[in-house]
């Protein structure tokens, strides 16, 4: 599904990402762990088209194309979806309309019709209540005015919306109370399908008792530095990066 | 890049969708502006003697006056000299015809507008009066209204068929000696449209008043005059666009309302003038002047702008209150982009007792664009109790912009509440990738954001302007965020 192949890329004229390779198939769950400035945000943020960032080097494919030739939001179109660390607040705007919006540009990237207004409604009450997001929450205005447990159930809500193939969750169990953590995680894993994969960018393993990974890599200095099963995570949790810098001759 | 500067280029200049001229032969008066041409109108339209007198008065007045500087504007010099003051279109060469016949020309150009002016494909609910350059070429449901007692027809038509009431009310709330601008309209003044709605009528229909400019190098002066009588009600609309040229027109009309006891008045604008090309040449200098006055007691009248056309905007509509208990209202969203350049407002006078007046502007600049909201709340001694809101917000989209806020309060009455609030945003990248990343494309992102801005106001419109004003915001602002 996602082919990422020595990928580098900056800010401002800094190198954040030395070089990275990964390669994720369908079905499967990556988790990317590590300390902070490591550059997990940044390549959350170059796999989705963000313009403050520019690639210098390396080639990602996704389900055979080429996804840095996409414009941001045909990258959308395409299924990838990825769940802000911070959603932005647009005031004025409800979810509402700012989905349908979303959900017809998508149908109609893929030569579909727009959907009727009710057949709309009718597919974001179903969708709400995989994240107990209420009735009044998506008459809002785009996150304007939501906690931040809100916040990251609307990031769901849209994740359920417009069913991507590949889904990267930032950091999205930051800010969440535990109640508010599994409501996020039983969405996600809701959406689960055989087809779909989702890459968790996390600090802490707390996240992974709820979504299950199968593979855990460490980011580090903007490289890969580590790759192993779901019990790196338990690992990391109990002897926290230093060990693994220690591993890299520091 | 250089795709993507192509893309915006070309979306700046195709957007203007009403950019195109009619072909027909329109009977132009020659250039040039003294007191032979304000006869030579006045004859035209075939006036009896007291409107050539008064035309003549505020001709004579004109040319003691200066052009205004206090806006906040650059406007180029204009040679009064150099404009056409009154072309006919529906003058045919062979010949004069019957009122009642339309050439199907101007049926057609009306049509492209999306203005139909058969009565059988009207939008449900509206009647038109549709002006084009210097004359009223149709006014739709005139007898249907006739019937309820309503007067909707073209000024001139007023002139002739109710000269009691065009004598009573013309200059009573914008007067020639007014400004600049009102008196040139009072001297050369050609068409618009009268509304009379007779004591404790309903208006079942929306009026609405199409102006559109068509010849070339003319420049067109329309007054438009709303009574409502007592216990009465009337909402209209006003929608205006021009031919896309590279020479600059000038527009400069008169709007007056006059509202009695416990009647109310809704007055929308759809301001979409050509806007000048994105390096600023061309499109329509849009100088106007709107006043009402809530004359009679718990009278309301209230005002809605959407402007997103002319190159230059230079527009106060504004509010006497004089009917204690009175209610006026001034919503408004002004978008500038490219080289556009809008000095827009209000002035809430409360001179009753127990009057209330709400101000909600919404600025949007964009381009090298300047905007400016600029408003006067006068409470004047013996008005007790005013209450005034007012609320001026301003987004930016780009750096090269500028928006401006000039609130001038004059307070002479202690029991007044006034109140002021002003904020000015920009609209952020991180807003606009979010959407991108929902699959949004920047474009669309821009439309969706704005119009969230400007929902309190677009609320207002009635509904089918509301959802075209909708589209015209977006438009007006395509290829602003390169």
């Amino acid at each position: 599904m996602l082919k990422i192949k020595d990928l580098h890329a900056s800010i401002d004229g800094k190198e954040i990402l030395k070089g990275i390779n990964l390669t994720v198939k369908p079905g499967e769950t990556h988790a990317i762990m590590g300390p902070n400035g490591s550059g997990k945000s940044t390549l959350s943020s170059v796999l989705v088209g963000n313009p403050s960032f520019e690639v210098t080097q390396g080639s990602v494919e996704f389900m055979g194309k080429d996804l840095l030739a996409l414009a941001p939001e045909d990258r959308s179109h395409e299924g990838v979806f990825l769940s802000f660390q911070y959603p932005v607040e647009i005031p004025g705007v409800s979810m509402v309309n700012f989905m349908r919006a979303a959900v017809n540009e998508k149908r109609k990237y893929h030569n579909l019709p727009a959907l009727s207004a009710s057949d709309f409604l009718k597919l974001m009450r179903e969708k709400r209540k995989l994240v107990e997001l209420d009735n009044k929450l998506a008459s809002r205005a785009v996150n304007e005015g939501f906690s931040g447990g809100e916040k990251k159930r609307n990031e769901i809500f849209q994740m359920a919306m417009l069913e991507p193939k590949l889904s990267i969750l930032d950091e999205t169990d930051s800010g969440l109370d535990i109640d508010a953590l599994r409501i996020v995680a039983d969405g996600v894993n809701k959406l689960k399908t055989p087809e779909t994969s989702n890459i968790l960018i996390t600090h802490y393993q707390r996240l992974l008792d709820y979504i299950k990974p199968d593979v855990v890599h460490v980011l580090y200095k903007g490289k890969i530095v580590k790759t192993a099963g779901p019990e790196l995570a338990l690992e990391l949790e109990e002897r926290g990066y230093d060990w693994i810098k220690k591993e890299m001759g520091e | 890049m250089e795709e993507a500067n192509k893309y915006v280029k070309q979306l700046t200049q195709e957007k203007y969708k009403y950019g195109f001229t009619t072909d027909i032969h329109t009977e132009v008066i020659e250039k040039g502006l003294n007191e032979d041409v304000v006869r030579l109108i006045s004859e035209k339209k075939e006036e009896p003697e007291w409107m050539l007198e008064f035309r003549l008065k505020a001709f004579r007045h004109w040319l003691t006056l200066e052009m205004p500087t206090w806006p906040h504007l650059r406007i180029p010099e204009i040679d009064y000299q150099a404009i056409s003051y009154y072309a006919d279109p529906t003058k045919k060469k062979d010949g004069p015809k019957s009122l009642d016949e339309v050439d199907p020309e101007l049926i057609k150009t009306f049509d492209k507008l999306g203005i139909p002016l058969q009565e059988r494909l009207a939008l449900s609910g509206i009647a038109v009066d549709a002006v084009m350059d210097s004359v009223s070429v149709k006014t739709t449901f005139k007898e249907s209204l006739r019937e309820k007692g309503i007067i909707f027809c073209s000024f001139s038509e007023a002139v002739r068929e109710h000269p009691e009431l065009v004598r009573k009310y013309m200059g009573s709330v914008v007067g020639y000696r007014d400004n600049f601008y009102a008196a040139l309209n009072s001297a050369v003044f050609s068409d618009g449209s009268f509304v009379y709605i007779p004591k404790g009528v309903r208006c079942p229909m929306e009026l609405s008043t199409y102006f559109r400019i068509n010849a070339i190098n003319t420049g067109q002066f329309e007054r438009t005059l709303i009574v409502a009588e007592d216990d009465s009600y009337v909402s209209y609309l006003e929608g205006c666009t021009a031919p896309q040229r590279d020479e600059n027109q000038l527009h400069a009309a008169i709007v007056e309302i006059i509202v009695n006891d416990r009647a109310e008045v809704k007055y929308s604008t759809v301001q979409n003038w050509y806007p000048g090309d994105a390096n600023g040449k061309g499109g329509v200098y849009n100088f106007v002047t709107k006043r009402g006055i809530c004359k009679g007691e718990s009278s309301k009248l209230s005002w809605t702008q959407v402007e997103t056309g002319s190159a230059i905007t230079w527009k106060y509509p504004s509010c006497i209150l004089s009917g204690d208990n009175s209610t006026a209202e001034f919503y408004s969203v002004a978008v500038t982009n490219n080289y556009q350049q809008a000095d827009t407002g209000t002035k809430m006078i409360h001179l009753g007792k127990n009057t209330s007046s709400t101000i909600i502007s919404k600025g949007i600049s964009a381009g090298f664009s300047q905007n400016s909201y600029r408003g006067l709340v006068k409470v004047a001694e013996k008005a007790e109790n005013a209450r005034n809101y007012s609320e001026c917000d301003s987004l930016l989209l780009g750096d090269k912009c500028g928006a401006h806020t000039f609130p001038y309060i004059d307070i002479h009455n202690n029991t007044a509440v006034v109140e002021h609030e002003a904020t000015t945003s920009k609209i952020n990248e991180d807003q606009i990738f979010y959407c991108n990343q929902r699959g949004i494309s920047t474009e669309d992102a821009i439309g969706l954001i704005v119009n969230g801005y400007a929902k309190d106001v677009i609320n207002k419109l009635p509904m089918e302007f509301a959802v075209e004003a909708q589209k015209l915001l977006s438009i007006s602002l395509e290829g602003s965020v390169g």
